[in-house]
């Protein structure tokens, strides 16, 4: 992406508390207009202190932020123009909804009769015009949850920050709200930079992901890339389930590698982000692109497993297996009558192509 | 189906019976928790409470003493002097009255509504003792025993007397008096004593209350932001007056404040005062207003200081991230919502202020004195119950009057008290 174009650009921005720890490390991340980029990481990997310097409620320590051309670092919060929905809302409890909405309106000195229709599009957008005079202690959590969103976009910011928004809510309605943030987003594209731990949020919503951890982005990448091809461990490990084989690089012919395994076996892998032949590595497989009753042959790589438990969810049968020296090996197997059950026990062939293997950092 | 066939128990009871047995129980138990408290509140408040009140309007003594007295004085209209009938009717019941002890009481019943008589009436129960002259009429005894029997003025006083119930407390209390013809008169202006004081007192409370509300708000949201173990020790520090001894404060304040005190001291010592010129500041009402705000401020505080806890930092956040200056955001966010707490502890320290005696009584002098004084001199001094009464039932009236008015600005329910 062309930096001056971007929406948001952070450029080697670095952040201590203590003047002794960095919990963000040169950070250089550039954000598209109308982007709606997610920065997930486990807590305390520095992403809302990310947040929360293009907020301006933090400095950076070292390093420049910029927004559009003009870089903000000296740009007091109340000046940046940002819609921010914080987690738990921070809905004012003493106004009524609409003026929670009217307040931004308000702060910048426009008329009554153009705030009144400002609100109420912003009401309509999130279905809740007719609780435009009730109090957000009387809305029910996803409702405050609209009422945050619609308060934050309603004076037209050039970019929307969420800090965890959903978090309170509980799975039903959190996911029901994920497709309306999205939704909203599309509608009327504006930048987005969302905060969460959680990688279901970051999977529905974002046009990109940037994974956090130990204050530095360990992957930027649309959410298919991150899942299909994390190029770290890290990433492996934290973007959805992952089984992982630690072995060390035997030989390397292009983008396959073989890898052996702790009992020796050998691992034909892809070998996206390794050292050189003898150096350590991780292997990262999806349970779900494990086939049962493999064939050697048919597929890069072909393992005796033994069946040590089966886990009944509904759409899926987690299966447990030993293989290659481990016992926590888990195989997804989808609940349709194209497959046959296993029985716990059972010593079975399972099988895997290279290009599903990555072979990560160690 | 349900409501045709009751549900039934093992034992043969209906649901709805054993729902109401189980209930009833911890009904009971929560009642029976509460009791003790309850008696409690009841013997040593609310009783008192009540018992005050009856006596600020009870009058016993006159209809008991001189009931056919005070019957034929209702026909009686000054400024004539009453009917011979009466003033024997009179002397027989004041002899009667003499026998039980009631003519004393009587005496300082009347000398309650009309200052200095006590003596016009005991001096004609002991001439009446001695009995009258023969032909003498009552009148020319009366007279002679004390010339105020020859004026409408007594006589309009004993008419005053009469009822079960009697309002002259209150007139009393209101610095007003009931002139001869028994209309109700301001008293002469030497004599007007309550009016102001109570004036006064609520002039302090609201002083008081003002520079708690000025001291305490800062400290609150000092307390509210600081990190937990320095709020502790700031706590500590606004909690210490609640921990001292009144006695030790007292003393305190009168080593500082008094003339030859260390702030005088101080204030000579840089020479912005000079030795002359050394400013009193105990014993007066300033010692007065210095001691209650000190003593007060943790009541301010401490509800400021739970509210604010409460407050979260993201709203004042979220305000300025919509583009609200911070001292805009604080106004309009932060402010508002601390309104609960200045409600409580202001009504806290007023209230309490309205009524405090010890302190004033201490330090106060003899211009720093509240109606609280008043009351207690009438308690323990004047021994005039009744006006006591009376003066703390308008105190409490008033206080409930401030809650009323309290509640219709900004809501009871808004009262936080932590």
């Amino acid at each position: 992406m062309d930096a001056t174009q971007a929406a948001v650009r952070f450029e080697g921005v670095q952040k201590s508390y203590d003047g002794e720890t960095l919990v963000v490390k040169d950070l250089n991340l550039s954000i598209a207009k109308g982007e709606f980029v997610t920065m997930l990481g486990p807590s305390g990997s520095g992403k809302t202190t990310c947040l929360m310097m293009l907020a301006g409620f933090e400095t950076a320590t070292r390093g420049e932020i910029y927004i559009g051309q003009r870089s903000i670092n000296r740009v007091p919060p109340h000046k940046r123009n940002i819609g921010m929905v914080f987690q738990n809302y921070a809905l004012f409890p003493h106004m009524s909804v609409a003026e929670n909405l009217a307040y931004p309106l308000k702060v910048r000195g426009i008329d009554k009769a153009e705030r009144e229709t400002r609100v109420l599009r912003a009401l309509d957008m999130v279905q809740l015009a007719p609780f435009a005079n009730r109090r957000p202690g009387m809305l029910s959590g996803g409702q405050q949850q609209r009422v945050a969103v619609a308060r934050a976009l309603v004076f037209d910011p050039d970019i929307v920050l969420m800090d965890e928004p959903l978090g309170a809510l509980d799975k039903q309605l959190r996911e029901q709200m994920q497709y309306e943030i999205k939704h909203i987003h599309e509608r009327i594209g504006v930048t987005v930079v969302y905060v969460t731990h959680d990688q279901s949020e970051a999977l529905t919503m974002s046009n990109r992901i940037a994974v956090f951890n130990d204050g530095v982005i360990q992957q930027l990448a649309p959410p298919t890339e991150l899942y299909e091809r994390p190029s770290n461990a890290f990433v492996a490990h934290f973007i959805g389930e992952n089984n992982r084989l630690d072995g060390i690089v035997r030989s390397r012919d292009g983008d396959i590698c073989q890898v052996e395994l702790g009992d020796g076996s050998m691992v034909r892998s892809l070998a996206v982000n390794i050292g050189g032949v003898g150096s350590r590595t991780t292997l990262s497989l999806r349970p779900e692109r494990v086939t049962v009753h493999a064939k050697a042959g048919e597929i890069d790589n072909v393992f005796a497993g033994k069946v040590e438990e089966l886990i009944y969810l509904g759409d899926h049968i987690r299966t447990r297996v030993s293989l290659c020296g481990q016992d926590d090996f888990i195989v997804k197997l989808p609940n349709s009558d194209r497959h046959a059950m296993l029985e716990p026990g059972a010593n079975v062939h399972f099988g895997w192509n290279a290009g599903d293997c990555r072979a990560l950092d160690g | 189906m349900a409501d045709s066939t009751p549900i039934l128990g093992d034992d043969g009871l209906t649901l709805k019976a054993k729902l109401r047995q189980a209930e009833r129980r911890n009904k009971l138990k929560t009642f029976g928790l509460t009791v003790p408290l309850l008696a409690f509140i009841l013997v040593t408040f609310v009783f008192p409470i009540l018992l005050m009140i009856a006596r600020s309007v009870d009058n016993p003594v006159p209809v008991r003493a001189i009931p056919q007295t005070l019957e034929a004085l209702q026909s009686w209209t000054p400024p004539t002097l009453p009917a011979e009938a009466t003033y024997r009717l009179f002397a027989e019941e004041l002899l009667a009255a003499d026998e039980t002890g009631d003519l004393g009481r009587l005496a300082s019943r009347l000398n309650y509504d009309l200052p200095g008589s006590r003596s016009a009436l005991t001096r004609l129960g002991r001439a009446l003792r001695r009995g009258a002259e023969d032909g003498q009429s009552y009148r020319a005894l009366f007279e002679e025993v004390d010339p105020r029997w020859s004026e409408p003025e007594i006589w309009a006083g004993l008419k005053a007397l009469d009822g079960r119930l009697t309002g002259a407390y209150y007139l009393a209390a209101t610095d007003r008096t009931r002139d001869v013809d028994g209309d109700i008169v301001l008293q002469p202006e030497n004599t007007r004593i309550y009016i102001g004081l109570y004036l006064k007192t609520l002039w302090v409370s609201l002083l008081v209350t003002l520079f708690c509300v000025l001291l305490a708000y800062p400290i609150a949201y000092q307390l509210a932001t600081l990190p937990t173990g320095r709020a502790n020790l700031l706590m500590i520090l606004v909690l210490l007056p609640f921990w001292t001894s009144l006695l030790v404060r007292t003393t305190a304040w009168i080593v500082l404040l008094q003339s030859q005190g260390v702030l005088n001291d101080i204030l000579v010592a840089l020479g912005i005062l000079d030795d002359e010129g050394r400013v009193q500041l105990i014993y007066n009402m300033t010692g007065t207003i210095v001691a209650l705000t000190h003593i007060l401020l943790p009541f301010m505080v401490l509800p400021l200081y739970s509210v604010m806890k409460t407050i979260p930092p993201n709203y004042r956040r979220a305000a300025i991230s919509m583009g609200a200056t911070p001292s805009r955001a604080w106004i309009d966010v932060f402010f508002p919502l601390t309104i609960p707490g200045l409600g409580a502890g202001s009504v806290l320290v007023f209230i309490l202020c309205i009524g405090y005696y010890i302190t004033p009584a201490l330090v106060g002098g003899r211009t720093g004195q509240l109606i609280s004084s008043e009351i207690a001199y009438h308690m323990q001094s004047s021994l005039n119950w009744g006006l006591a009464a009376a003066l703390g039932t308008i105190l409490l009236v008033g206080v409930l009057a401030l809650y009323w008015i309290y509640d219709r600005l900004v809501g009871i329910d808004n009262l936080k008290m932590g």
